[in-house]
Order: C-alpha cells, then sequence, then structure tokens
C-alpha cells in the first residue's frame, strides 16, 4: 500500500516515511528446515537487530540498530516461508531474510514483498485501487455524486494520528500559518507523549490539522509553561487567514 | 448522521440544546482526532492546560469540509499496482485529480 497526499497534503505526507512499518514477504529457503528450529529462529530476530544497508542504497551504509517488533509466521510449504514483520522504518527486509538464511545454515532470499502498513496507514477497508480512484471521480464529475469520492479520500490529519499532539487555542492559530513557532500560552492541550527533540503535530479545537514542528521541551514542562516558545515549526498546512489574526508583525519587519 | 459521530464520548463535556443533549464543536474535534487515532493503532492521553471553546465562525470540522478542500488537504490510501512505480503512479493521481502537488509516503525499497 501507497499512501498519496493530495495538493496541501504534500507537504507532510513525508513523515509517514519516519513511522512504524509492517511487511508481508515470501522467503525461499535453500533447503527445508525443520518447523521447530524456524521457530526458534524467528524469535531470534526479534527485537533489536544490527542492519548495514545495502550496496543500492540511498542511506549511508554504517551499521544501524532496528528493532524488530514482531515476526509472524504466516504460512510454510516447502522451502516457501510466508512472513509478517512489524519493525523500525530503515530496516531491510531483504537483509532480515538473507541473515535468517545464515542462521538457520541453509540460506534464504527474499522473493516477493509487501508493504501492509506505513505508520497511521494499514490495508484496511481505506485502501482503494486506482480503478476505484477513478470510478469515484466519474461519479462526481459526470453524476454530480461526491459520495464515493468522500468514501476514498481521507482528512489530511489521519497522516499525522500516530504523532503526539498539540492542541491549540483559536487565538494561536493564524500566526502558526504564518510560520510562527508556537509560545506556551497557545497551548490547549497535549498529549502526554510530547517529547523535546521529537516532532509534533499541532492541531485546532476543532481537529484541524495546522502544522508540523519539533517539540522543545517534554508535555508535563509545556502544562506547566506560561511564556517562551514550545514548538519550532516545520511544516505549515492550515492556510494564511483562515483563523482570525491575533498576533503583532514583530518590529522592524513589513506587512 | 455523521459514523464519527455514533459513539458516545462519555468523558467530554456535552451541553443541552432545546432538552437534548448534544456535542459542542470542540468536543466534536477531539472526538476526531481520538477516533483516527484509535484506528492508527494509538491512544492519545491528554492533559487540559487551557480550557478553551472554539468559534464555529471559522475553520471546519475535517470531516465536514466541502468536496473542494477534502481534496486539497485529502490523503488516499492506495493499493498501488505493482507495474508502475510509486512515482508514475503519484503523477497519474495528479493528473486524475487536476491538482498541482501530490507525493507519496515513501517508496518500496527492495
Amino acid at each position: 500500500m501507497l499512501p498519496i497526499g493530495l495538493a496541501n497534503s504534500t507537504k507532510v505526507i513525508g513523515n509517514v516515511v519516519h513511522s512504524i512499518k509492517e511487511y508481508v514477504m515470501v522467503v525461499q529457503l535453500h533447503d527445508s528446515v525443520d518447523r521447530k528450529k524456524l521457530e526458534e529462529v524467528v524469535e531470534y530476530f526479534k527485537g533489536q537487530i544490527y542492519q548495514k544497508p545495502p550496496l543500492r542504497s540511498s542511506v549511508k551504509r554504517a551499521i544501524r540498530v532496528k528493532t524488530v517488533y514482531d515476526i509472524e509466521i504466516l504460512d510454510q510449504q516447502g522451502r516457501y516461508l510466508l512472513l509478517r514483520v512489524l519493525c523500525d522504518p530503515g530496516t531491510y527486509m531483504r537483509k532480515l531474510a538473507h541473515d535468517m538464511g545464515l542462521i538457520l545454515g541453509v540460506g534464504a532470499h527474499m522473493r516477493e514483498l509487501r508493504r501492509t502498513r506505513t505508520g497511521p496507514f494499514k490495508e484496511d477497508e481505506t485502501m482503494v485501487t486506482l480503478q476505484e480512484v477513478s470510478e469515484a471521480l466519474y461519479m462526481w464529475r459526470n453524476m454530480g455524486d461526491e459520495r464515493y469520492l468522500r468514501k476514498i479520500i481521507l482528512p489530511v490529519e489521519v497522516s499525522t494520528a500516530h504523532l503526539p499532539k498539540i492542541i491549540v487555542l483559536d487565538t494561536a492559530v493564524d500566526a502558526l500559518a504564518h510560520g510562527a513557532d508556537l509560545a506556551a500560552p497557545g497551548v490547549a492541550m497535549l498529549t502526554k507523549n510530547v517529547e523535546a527533540g521529537k516532532t509534533v503535530a499541532i492541531y485546532t479545537l476543532k481537529g484541524e490539522l495546522v502544522a508540523l514542528g519539533k517539540a522543545l521541551k517534554n508535555s508535563e514542562e509545556i502544562a506547566k509553561m506560561d511564556k517562551d516558545v514550545v514548538v519550532k515549526t516545520s511544516r505549515v498546512i492550515m492556510p494564511r487567514n483562515v483563523y482570525p489574526k491575533c498576533w503583532k508583525a514583530k518590529k522592524g519587519l513589513s506587512g | 448522521m455523521n459514523v464519527l459521530l455514533q459513539t458516545k464520548m462519555a468523558p467530554y463535556v456535552t451541553h443541552l440544546h432545546k432538552g437534548v443533549e448534544i456535542m459542542g464543536l470542540r468536543e466534536k474535534g477531539i472526538a476526531f482526532l481520538d477516533k483516527i487515532t484509535t484506528k492508527a493503532g494509538y491512544v492519545n492521553e491528554w492533559i487540559i492546560v487551557r480550557d478553551a471553546e472554539t468559534s464555529p465562525d471559522y475553520g471546519v470540522l475535517p470531516y465536514e469540509r466541502p468536496l473542494s478542500d477534502l481534496i486539497k488537504f485529502g490523503v488516499i490510501n492506495l493499493d498501488k499496482p505493482p507495474g508502475p512505480t510509486s512515482h508514475e503512479v503519484v503523477a497519474w493521481i495528479k493528473k486524475m485529480f487536476n491538482v498541482e502537488k501530490a507525493g507519496h509516503g515513501g517508496t518500496l525499497e527492495l
């Protein structure tokens, strides 16, 4: 599955690249393996693993630690293995299959791979084919029926649903929409998992996504503050002038 | 009645309107965020810092956006066909919706 951001959502869809992933893959073992041994080795690969990116990759080839949250043997037929893997972003499934083969002693390689989860997006009833998209557009443009499009297009807020959240007062929204950082007095509510240095999603009290930013403090600290910047704004989604202007330009700046 | 509002949100403040309990705008907004967060596999543990309402005079609940805005601030969970690249598929989607920009959430690195 591939999450696609339309128009303004393009600005934030990239953030799911850094979120949890789930894959289903077909591994071909190079010899038959006892089921019990297989289960043992699968257990071994759960938790933290070391990986060095392959030659053909766009990242620096240093050894990295990744967490595999779960591996499930979905099916085994002869030398073919169907596995479900839940893991950190940037975990190479091809390398995992290869390394499993090494530990099993017989060798193995990945034959087929499908990503079944990207952060908040899963293979569920929200997943649609290009055909369905095309038909929904047809129903809208040719028959004036919006309902099909409304079923297939998700609000952009879904793409940041997995992140720690801060909800701001109406009075703080337009400044953020102009790219200002978020100061403590603008905070109405926040989730306990807001952590200094981590990305947060900022929303209005109506649930609209305003912006993404980097938190400068943890949630408990932010809750106690009454001044100073708490989030450094990085990507703005809310258009300007939708919420009322309750801010003043800094001295020395025009406009 | 929007499916998102059918669950009764017990901890949230509701108020009476002509003797009928209804959810305020803020409650609907937070309920929406909780709903999509649960769907994503997470839970929001909220700390309320400043008690505030939101005005109905501006902004809109995300699921009540008019269609043109739904598209402008929309995401599609696409079951990508195996042949074309992610880049090609995004280019098709751009043309189909007649939007200037579209982006994807990461290619599948084999």
